[in-house]
């Protein structure tokens, strides 16, 4: 139930504890970016899943799945980060994290590793990151050839019925 | 808080819910003295505990209850409506302090001082001053062999003993047998025996689809597995079980203060209290079961002085009566008081703008009692402290159908209300029917769905049993048992692609739903299984979707969308909810636009076409008996005028606009009909039933909308224009085309009947408030030979009456402002000279109710309001029978 309240204030951890330890992250990829998600927050890593498409439900919505048992929503992130349809073929991997006692599928393109990362490599958000970005990013990673986009679950997840 | 403090609070609760009925039960029985021991113990133990505790506050009120209570048991006081009342004012101050306790951990500070001085006054003997004495109004039953049982409510405690235990558990040995258990717990257990049923189903969709060899060692206990989940899930559901008396128990206390404040002398009587259902549920009813009684004695029990004068029993009685039925329990809630006053809802309903004097007057009486269940409505011309607080029945209902429950409600004026609640046994598991829309597969709840219909899409020809599906332009209805079921298609409901079943003359599927009074009918494309489903609720970011009311799992593992029934007649506008809806939503039904707006006064359905030029004309949906296209090459002609074939007879066609193009690949027909009772005509044709197809060149569209004719007719077959969905319409006169097809169509009934001896056409006096209609009456009873005078109301037709005007028969409205056509009628048949003219009642409902309501009001005849034969066939009728001579000398 506190996890909600953890991510919140994540961004602010991270830039603020310097000498901090280190975090885990799932790093997944979206459309050729290279994002991460709290492992705290993951519950599970699914290949290709049967989605049962939901009638009326916000686009981002890609539908719902059984996850051994529970209903899980699957939110597409292509969708949701504005991005273009991934192509024909690709069989997107699910991301499942929980929010406020539900879950939440995140339908992403490949998921990579589990990496540990030091907080000092964290920074806040460039203010020129484009609107989607830096409204779900909670920060960037600076690895060693690439950039690692933080994201804000449960800012990802609060989406607003339509009208 | 520490455990000690939280056994003592639950066992308190328990106690204190105990002694108000107990309470209540000893001021009807004064003398039983079981009640007064276990009600003296229950306090005993409080006082004891809290002294123990350390709830010094507690205690002491405790304490002078006890006193109170000791003197009665050693009868040095008598058991009075005003000693029970001052033990029950120290309860409530208890149950005040322990709910704090609850919430804090601590006795909340504060002084009892005047509740403990007067409950000490009580003791003593004296009468204390503080509080005014009132008798007990509460009946006193003083027959002590009824001992109400279902009085004695069972302790609020889980109980292991199945359903056909004792309908009042109430000697304390049984306690020994029961353990306590936390709710999480039992919800985690039906939470986790859900998700084996749901695994078993899974392990036996599994089992079936695999042949041979292998599955073959794993059937037996595959079948074993499945018996013992089924009777886990069972047992594990009865744990969840428990009596609806658990939440009836607070209700003798609630009518007892009820009946003290309002001043009447109330029963209550509570049937099947041991009927157990699912504690969610239970939750779920309890605060609207005690609105409705709190209902039932504020309004619809009357005082005992107007029972009196009714002639009933000074003692209204409140029943509460739950039992089960098919899966289901049925909880009734009557009373015997005054029934609801169809008047006064109709007077409000249109004071709220809830409904047109038009709607309503199309309404039945059922159908207008339903309106107390709609937001914004009370019917207590006064709001008392008691219920109309803002909270009606349109919330109870609402409650009720979250929980997958309905609710209707029956009056009889002067008889009582009678509401009767349907519930399903637990919220778990319901059976739902699989069916499929848009590719998509969705689950309906059995407890909404009434029957399943087959049905063609194909071209009109006329053979098979199946019903059709037709069109009206976009908007698909069916025929069903001589009823019009509007349809909505799920597929565009729900914004689905549309897969070709529905458009390529295959067979459909309608799934009739009842959604309180109304029906409709759902249209799918494939309808598969019922299966038993565990209900999960949606995800938060869904729940904004009102379509759905849950989702579930299916045997084969896929996720499916539970359909909510209520959520779907709201969005279509079907649903009686929902005055603020469209046209039954099919995709298309946009030419419309913004038809309604507010609650219009006269709404017609009207169906808009095009014929001759461009600009639309209008017949009122009602008179079009069906629409054709019929093929070009159907059309035959018989003595140079156009028929085709049609049912087993020729169908004189009326082309519109005097024109025909006869090299038109198909034609837009308005079918109209002979009403096909009206006697057979002797004279020759095979069968009474004539029909007539108008030609029109493009069917547009079906509009509901006000009807004012703006400009009237200025030539024949030509009502008047009016502005219908935003453009000058031509409102047609069917009557004048009807006669170009027979010529003797109107004839028949003046030449038999219409005419009096001498000749003389009969005079007809039309009372109609609508302009509309009569702008529709006039011309079809003048061109069926009767002399026409139509007034706009009572008060007018009265003026003639009084003038010494003199009319063979009169039509009258029965919705009209001011007078209505009943009071007119009655005003009529009281004296006069109109004494014993034929009325015929027109209305836009025909139920038989108000049929009944209207012949004693003295109504000759009744006649729906569309029904041009048969107005002419009652005319011709009451025109015929002998009158009871009425000098015709007056006749002006």
């Amino acid at each position: 139930m506190s996890l909600a309240v953890a991510e919140r204030t994540e961004p602010e951890r991270l830039a603020q504890d310097p000498g901090g330890s280190e975090k885990v992250f799932v790093t997944l990829m979206v459309a050729n970016q290279l994002c991460g998600v709290a492992a705290l927050t993951v519950r599970d890593i699914l290949g290709e899943q049967t989605i049962t498409r939901i009638p009326l439900a916000p686009p981002e919505v890609a539908g719902s799945l059984n996850l051994r048992g529970r209903i899980v929503t699957a939110v597409d992130l292509r969708r949701r980060l504005d991005l273009p349809r991934a192509a024909v073929g690709q069989r997107p991997m699910s991301v499942v994290v929980e929010q406020s006692g539900e879950l939440y599928a995140l339908l992403v393109d490949q998921v990579s590793e589990v990496v540990s990362l030091a907080t000092q490599k964290f920074e806040r958000n460039p203010p020129t990151l484009p609107p989607p970005w830096a409204d779900y990013s909670a920060g960037i990673f600076r690895l060693q050839d690439r950039l690692l986009v933080v994201l804000d679950t449960a800012r990802l997840l609060a989406l607003a019925p339509p009208g | 808080m520490d455990d000690l403090l939280a056994d003592f609070l639950t066992e308190t609760n328990e106690g204190l819910t105990e002694l108000d009925s107990a309470l209540v039960k000893l001021e009807r029985n004064p003398g039983d003295e079981a009640t007064l021991s276990l009600i003296f113990r229950l306090v005993h133990t409080v006082k004891g505990t809290c002294g123990f505790l350390g709830l010094p506050r507690l205690e002491k009120v405790a304490h002078a209850a006890e006193n109170v209570l000791g003197k009665l048991r050693d009868r040095q006081l008598q058991v009075t409506g005003e000693v029970i009342t001052h033990v029950l004012a120290a309860i409530d101050q208890i149950k005040d302090i322990v709910a704090t306790l609850g919430t804090t951990g601590a006795e909340p500070t504060g002084n009892d001082a005047a509740l403990i001085a007067v409950l000490d006054q009580v003791c003593r003997g004296i009468k204390p001053t503080s509080v005014g004495a009132a008798e007990p109004i509460v009946q006193v039953s003083s027959a002590p062999e009824q001992p109400a049982p279902e009085l004695l409510a069972p302790e609020p405690r889980l109980r292991e003993e199945s359903a056909g235990g004792d309908a009042a558990p109430s000697a304390p040995g049984t306690a020994s047998q029961t353990i306590r258990v936390g709710v999480d717990v039992l919800e985690d257990l039906m939470t986790l025996v859900s998700e084996l049923v749901l695994t078993r189903n899974q392990l036996l969709q599994l089992a079936r689809g695999a042949d041979g060899g292998e599955t073959g060692r794993f059937t037996v206990p595959l079948q074993r597995l499945s018996h013992i989940t089924s009777d886990l899930q069972e047992g594990v559901m009865k744990t969840r079980m428990q009596p609806i008396g658990n939440v009836w128990n607070k209700l003798p206390r609630l009518v007892r203060d009820l009946a003290r404040e309002l001043n009447k002398k109330i029963e209550l009587v509570m049937q099947g209290a041991d009927t157990e259902l699912d504690r969610q549920v239970l939750e779920l009813i309890k605060d609207p079961l005690t609105h409705m009684v709190r209902n039932s004695a504020d309004h619809g029990l009357e005082t005992p002085l107007a029972r009196r004068a009714a002639g009933k029993p000074e003692v209204g009685q409140i029943t509460l009566n739950a039992f089960h039925e098919g899966g289901h329990i049925i909880i009734e809630i009557s009373d015997d008081g005054a029934g609801l006053s169809v008047e006064r809802i109709k007077a409000k309903a249109l004071a709220n703008g809830l409904a047109s004097e038009a709607e309503l007057a199309a309404m039945t009486e059922a159908q207008i009692q339903r309106f107390i269940m709609r937001a914004g409505f009370s019917t207590a011309a006064a709001i008392t402290a008691v219920s109309g607080r803002g909270v009606g029945m349109d919330v109870v209902k609402t409650n009720i159908e979250q929980i997958g429950g309905t609710i209707d409600l029956k009056s009889t004026h002067g008889q009582g209300t009678v509401f009767t609640i349907k519930i399903p046994l637990t919220l778990a598991i319901v059976s739902a029917l699989i069916v499929q829309a848009g590719g998509e597969r969705f689950a309906v709840p059995q407890i909404s769905v009434i029957e399943l219909v087959r049905a063609r899409t194909g071209a009109a020809t006329d053979n098979g049993t199946e019903p059709m599906l037709e069109r009206i332009n976009d908007t698909p209805v069916l025929r069903l048992r001589d009823q019009l079921l509007p349809l909505v298609s799920l597929t565009a409901l729900l914004r689905l692609p549309a897969i070709e079943a529905e458009s390529a003359g295959n067979a459909v599927y309608i799934v009739v739903t009842q959604i309180g009074g109304t029906t409709m009918g759902l249209i799918v494309d494939r309808v598969f299984d019922t299966e038993e489903i565990v209900v999960k609720p949606v995800a938060p970011i869904l729940r904004h979707i009102s379509m759905f009311s849950g989702n579930t799992i299916l045997g084969d593992g896929s996720v499916i969308m539970i359909l909510d029934p209520n959520g779907i007649a709201r969005a279509s506008g079907v649903g009686g909810d929902s005055r603020a809806g469209r046209l039954p939503a099919s995709g298309a039904a946009t030419l419309s636009g913004p038809t309604l707006a507010g609650p219009a006064d006269n709404r017609v359905a009207m169906l808009l076409f095009r014929a001759g030029d461009q600009a639309p004309k209008a017949i009122p949906l009602g008179l079009i008996a069906r629409l054709e296209d019929i093929a070009g090459d159907k059309i035959e002609y018989s003595a140079g005028l156009p028929v085709a074939q049609y049912r087993g007879r020729l169908m004189p066609l009326v082309p519109m606009i005097g024109m025909f193009d006869p090299l038109r690949k198909s034609h837009s027909v308005l079918v109209f009909n002979d009403d096909e009772q009206r006697h057979a005509n002797p004279a020759g044709a095979s069968n009474g039933g004539r029909c007539m197809g108008l030609v029109v060149d493009e069917i547009i569209d079906v509009v509901e909308e006000t009807l004012q004719i703006a400009l009237a007719g200025s030539r024949p077959g030509l009502l008047g224009t009016a502005v219908i969905a935003g453009n000058a319409t031509d409102v047609i006169d069917i009557g004048f085309y009807l006669t170009q097809a027979f010529a003797d169509w109107f004839a028949e009934p003046p030449r038999i009947g219409g005419a009096d001896r001498t000749g003389k056409p009969a005079r007809i006096l039309v009372v109609e408030d609508s302009e509309f209609f009569r702008h529709l009456l006039v011309p079809t009873l003048s061109s069926a030979g009767y002399d026409v005078i139509a007034v706009s109301g009572p008060a007018q037709a009265l003026r003639l009456h009084d003038g010494g005007e003199m009319f063979d028969a009169v039509v009258s409205d029965i919705e009209m402002p001011g007078m209505n056509g009943i009071a007119f009628v009655r005003t009529l048949r009281e004296k006069g000279h109109w004494m014993d003219l034929p009325v015929i009642a027109l209305t836009s409902h025909v139920a038989p109710e108000q049929i009944e309501l209207g012949r004693e009001a003295g109504f000759t005849d009744y006649v729906a309001k569309f029904e041009r034969a048969g107005l002419l066939a009652s005319l011709q009728q009451c025109l015929a029978q002998p009158r009871m001579a009425t000098p015709m000398a007056l006749a002006a």
